[in-house]
């Protein structure tokens, strides 16, 4: 039992060291859904695909950790 | 185990009944050492670590010693850690949601994304504590309604946009089209910096608890 958790995180060596189960890889340390270089608009059609990506890890049977790169 | 190592003293004991005079032998070794307030040998006295660190004067400077270390490491020589990593458990993965667009979704952070203030006066590094926070009428996370107060990155970017941590703006997006059913109304965030394990674990049990009872399914759990 217990609830699917999507975790978002940059360093994904640290989430499997830590014993995260669905791993989904972000920008960067300061900003995982974001990236200050780019327009307002294509920032936040990235976080978008992100979160999207996070929600359909959510619906994945696994059996170990798995990164959804 | 693990919650009482830190208060009590454990002694190693056999997983088979016929070790358990052996057990028992270590059990009273250990109570007569405390009884005569003797220090515990990590290496001779069979008991479960506490994690406690100790100070000692040594001859030989860190720098020396770790060379020392890495020498041995490279030629295959036994060395050993004077700071060993803390242990991290493992759980089974949780069953995946059956269908998304019926779930009910929580977000959690341990990237320092708190109400700007700081209310809780969560910690920079450290944390002894989480915040719950309300999101019910926010649509997204205003850079003067919130802010990162993690001492272990560059909160420049987060403090612009404290989406870029806590993705509610598109979250909420995502709700109106339902992509999927409902968003549990409050977000939970500690700081990640140098928090130890046990804390950790502790804020992950009680937020679990907590999304478990209003029904939660799902959770987006960033870190930074």
């Amino acid at each position: 039992m217990g609830l699917p958790v999507a975790h978002a995180c940059s360093i994904v060596p640290i989430s499997k060291t830590v014993g995260a189960n669905r791993i989904i890889p972000t920008v960067a340390i300061p900003h995982p859904f974001g990236d200050p270089l780019k327009s307002r608009e294509e920032e936040k059609s990235l976080r978008r695909e992100l979160v999207l990506k996070a929600l359909q890890a959510l619906t994945v049977p696994i059996s170990e950790q798995t990164v959804f790169s | 185990m693990a919650e009482y190592r830190q208060e009590v003293v454990i002694g190693v004991a056999d997983k088979d009944v016929m070790g358990m005079e052996e057990g028992l032998q270590r059990m009273l070794a250990l109570g007569k050492k405390l009884i005569h307030h003797l220090p515990l040998v990590p290496e001779e006295d069979n008991y479960i670590l506490q994690g406690r660190r100790q100070n000692y004067f040594a001859e030989k400077s860190g720098a020396e010693r770790a060379v020392e270390m890495l020498l041995h490491k490279i030629a295959g020589l036994p060395y050993q850690t004077e700071y060993a990593m803390p242990s991290f458990d493992r759980v089974p993965p949780a069953a995946p949601l059956s269908d998304l667009s019926r779930a009910r979704i929580a977000l959690v952070t341990s990237g320092g994304i708190v109400p700007r203030g700081n209310p809780d006066r969560i910690e920079s590094a450290s944390a002894s504590r989480f915040g719950t926070y309300s999101i019910k009428d926010v649509a997204a996370l205003s850079p003067e309604g919130y802010q990162s107060i993690h001492g272990g990155y560059d909160p420049t970017y987060a403090n612009q946009d404290p989406n870029r941590v806590l993705p509610l703006d598109v979250v909420r997006e995502l709700l109106t089209e339902k992509v999927f059913a409902s968003l549990h109304p409050y977000y939970y965030a500690t700081v990640g910096n140098a928090t130890s394990v046990a804390k950790a674990r502790g804020f992950g049990r009680d937020i679990g608890q907590t999304l478990v009872a209003d029904g939660v399914q799902g959770v987006i759990l960033t870190s930074t």
